[in-house]
């Protein structure tokens, strides 16, 4: 159990550190779930509909989602109704745990096994910050002391080669690429080469955005996949899903398509910087039961952080 | 969703049966579920209120007219509310003035504004305006190769930035360039920034004195979930915007964001990005987006896009065969062609109500390189063999497969869906186009 103890103290550290950063963010261009709770409830003698009411329009503009708001209403009224809960004030806690028990569940960091190289291949939409999420994940890797190679397999849109260099020189690490137009999978082969012949410790794959439901692209990933698997068995190790916290409903069928054609095994929730609240990643964690890794929280090199459920919800709803 | 919001409406109005009017009580069943299609579709919640409200004393002490059932006529109320909220005036860009006109874009960081200021470059090309691109972006990597790369392809100049040229430095530069070359119209790519990053905002005010651009269009992901109000609203407060252009619209998100910024800034929609080529820019119709928001598909606009690129007469010749039961395999071919000038098949499927919500139907979804077969196949066979398939024994079809790359078995299942094609052909003409019609009609 030792090793356990140290672990979840590094991680205490790491967390402390990020939810101040967070919150002192946050308090500044908004009002959390919380802060926003306390202010429909302040004065309230009893649980009646129009509390009730307010904490739904809170829950749904954080982007919960429809069908979890209502449920977690309905557990609140049944609670009422059996007498379990009547204080207003105890309302933000309950919900705060309820979600807090959905999101806790796939809070599972990633972890780096000794595979060389350990295959990373990241997925997502158009615009989500896939490249960004990259240069980030390269630079905590390199910072960890291992090396890391990068793939530019976003063959299609103009310049994503050179932005991923630029980024990889900023992190200080190399880039396999080829020409704009050229065969993803081809890169993605020679990148696994080069990995393996440089002794590389992580290989991160960044791959063209595309929409989950353009069939042929989909596809496309699919093989990219498959070559993956082919030169390095057990690889890839990771399929990251980026998704971005400002997208609403959409996200779940993000999520679901991807997860049909690649299987992802994890995800990575960027832009909480903004005003939005990345709720629906709730919906995605109770229905899809994907692993939660990161969050990106600023555009500098350090903004990406573990995924943490007590930090996510305290700090954002 | 189209299907089951009329279902469910449905199933509330059955216990109406009698009701010659739509009351206060009948009606507050109905409107919980229009509150949830909206929430569902991203509309944001403060919105959809207003909304609801709006369509309550709308439709309270209506009629129900004898011609649609209950539900009809509440969609019908909800579907043209939602088309006068889409809309508006001035949805044409403005360019009068003496050139260079400037434009800017702006947004949030991945919403698309670079691949949008290509789309409309291309658009303005169209219309030859001489058009001239300015890369502003100097923050994310490479964002600036990015737009020359866009210019390259189109053949559209590109202000070349000196090294260490702020933002503010390489509007200046690039106007004057702009004027003395005689471009008419400059777009400016500004960077993405967050709404809530004061330094960042205020710079987009410093180049909005500076250049005095004719039109600041926000350019929104049509994938934006509730923050689109906060987004929308931030940047038309700072900037006074003049349009927006709902981007990603390609995807099966139904775009309530639309609505959102709609009622938050009050200003146009002017266009929607439809895929990631340059051509994929379309005008903004505000009744098929109301369509899309209340899960009723684009019909309008597969209507129009076949108009649009089907030859008339061609179609005319078509129908005429189709009617006299002579569809043959040549007129198949000159089908597909027709069908793949509209345009990539995802994008006209998605068109179609529903498409997006059927399982299973991504395995329908035709792949554009199975036409290029069914093409080659065609193409391999002779004259004869086009305009009678009947004749098509074992071996005209081991040739036919040799002469088009293709196998037997590819050639069989294109023969088996030409065969069907030609009973449902049959079967129409019998029962007639009337009956046909009616099955196709949403409701």
């Amino acid at each position: 159990m030792l090793w356990f103890k140290k672990d979840m103290a590094n991680k205490d550290k790491e967390t402390k550190g990020v939810l101040n950063r967070l919150k002192e963010r946050l308090s500044k261009t908004r009002e959390g779930f919380a802060s926003r709770v306390d202010r429909v409830v302040f004065g309230k003698k009893k649980i009646d509909d129009d509390l009730l009411e307010d904490i739904e329009e809170i829950l749904i503009t954080s982007d919960l989602g429809v069908q979890v708001t209502y449920r977690l209403i309905e557990n609140v009224k049944e609670k009422v109704k059996r007498k379990e809960l009547n204080d207003p004030n105890l309302l933000k806690e309950c919900i705060q745990r309820e979600i807090l028990d959905i999101l806790k569940a796939e809070e599972k960091p990633l972890e780096i096994s000794n595979s060389c190289p350990f295959v990373i291949m990241v997925v997502g939409v158009n615009g989500v910050g896939k490249t960004t999420t990259i240069a980030k994940m390269a630079n905590r890797f390199k910072e960890e002391g291992k090396s890391v190679l990068l793939a530019a397999a976003d063959t299609f849109r103009a310049a994503a080669i050179e932005q991923l260099e630029i980024w990889s020189e900023r992190a200080g690490c190399k880039v396999i690429k080829h020409q704009n137009g050229a065969d993803p999978s081809a890169v993605v082969f020679d990148s696994i080469k080069a990995a393996q012949a440089r002794d590389i410790d992580v290989l991160i794959i960044d791959t063209a955005g595309r929409l989950h439901t353009k069939v042929n692209l989909m596809e496309e990933l699919k093989k990219i996949q498959r070559i993956i698997g082919r030169e390095l068995s057990g690889a890839p190790h990771e399929v990251l899903l980026v998704l971005d916290a400002t997208t609403g409903q959409n996200a779940i069928s993000q999520a679901k398509l991807f997860k049909e054609a690649t299987n992802i095994t994890g995800i990575a929730l960027t832009k909480l910087d903004g005003t939005a609240k990345g709720g629906i990643i709730v919906s995605i964690s109770g229905e899809l039961k994907i692993p939660l890794r990161y969050v990106g929280i600023g555009e500098g090199m350090d903004d990406l952080k573990v995924f943490n459920a007590k930090e996510f919800v305290d700090a954002l709803f | 969703m189209f299907e089951s919001l009329t279902e469910k409406l449905n199933a509330v109005f059955k216990k109406l049966r009698g009701h010659g009017k739509l009351t206060e009580e009948n009606i507050r069943d109905v409107l919980r579920e229009i509150r949830l299609v909206l929430l569902e579709a991203d509309v944001n919640f403060r919105v959809v209120k207003d909304f609801i409200e709006a369509i309550r004393v709308k439709a309270l002490g209506q009629e129900v007219l004898t011609s649609f059932t209950p539900a009809q006529q509440v969609i019908k109320i909800v579907n043209e509310e939602l088309t006068y909220l889409l809309g508006g005036e001035n949805s044409q860009l403005n360019l009068s003035g003496k050139p260079p006109v400037s434009i800017m874009f702006v947004g949030l960081q991945g919403s698309g504004k670079t691949t949008t200021v290509g789309k409309v470059a291309r658009f303005l090309k169209e219309k030859k305006r001489d058009t001239y691109l300015v890369p502003a972006d100097v923050y994310r990597p490479a964002a600036i190769d990015q737009l020359q790369k866009l210019g390259q392809d189109l053949e559209i100049d590109v202000y070349n930035p000196g090294p260490g040229e702020d933002p503010l430095t390489i509007c200046t530069n690039a106007l004057r360039s702009a004027s003395i070359n005689g471009h008419d119209v400059v777009l400016i790519d500004t960077a993405g920034r967050l709404h809530i990053d004061e330094e960042l905002m205020q710079e987009l005010q410093r180049i909005k004195e500076r250049v005095l651009p004719k039109e600041i269009l926000l350019v929104a992901d049509a994938m934006t979930g509730q923050d689109a109000v906060n987004v929308a609203g931030k940047f038309n407060e700072v900037l006074g915007i003049d349009g927006v252009i709902l981007t990603k619209m390609d995807g099966d998100a139904r775009g309530g964001a639309a609505l959102s910024i709609k009622a938050v800034t009050n200003k146009p929609i002017k266009f929607v990005g439809t895929g990631e080529r340059l051509d994929a820019l379309e005008v903004f119709y505000p009744d098929r987006m109301a369509s899309r928001i209340l899960g009723m598909g684009d019909v309008l606009s597969l209507i129009e896009k076949a108009q649009a690129t089907f030859d008339d007469k061609k179609a005319m010749e078509i129908e005429k065969k189709i009617r006299k039961n002579a569809f043959t395999l040549g007129d198949f071919k000159e089908q597909i062609q027709q069908i793949k000038r509209m345009g990539s098949l995802d994008q006209i499927l998605g068109m179609i109500p529903g498409v997006n919500k059927i399982k299973g139907i991504k395995g329908l979804q035709p792949d554009e390189g199975e036409l290029v077969k069914i093409e080659a196949i065609i193409n391999s066979m002779t004259k004869k063999e086009r305009l009678n398939h009947t004749i098509l024994n074992g071996s005209r079809r081991k040739r036919i497969a040799k002469g088009s790359g293709t196998s037997v078995q590819d050639v069989n299942k294109l023969i088996k869906n030409y065969v069907q094609a030609l009973n449902m052909i049959k079967k129409l003409n019998t029962s007639g186009m009337k009956g046909f019609k009616r099955e196709m009609l949403p409701f």
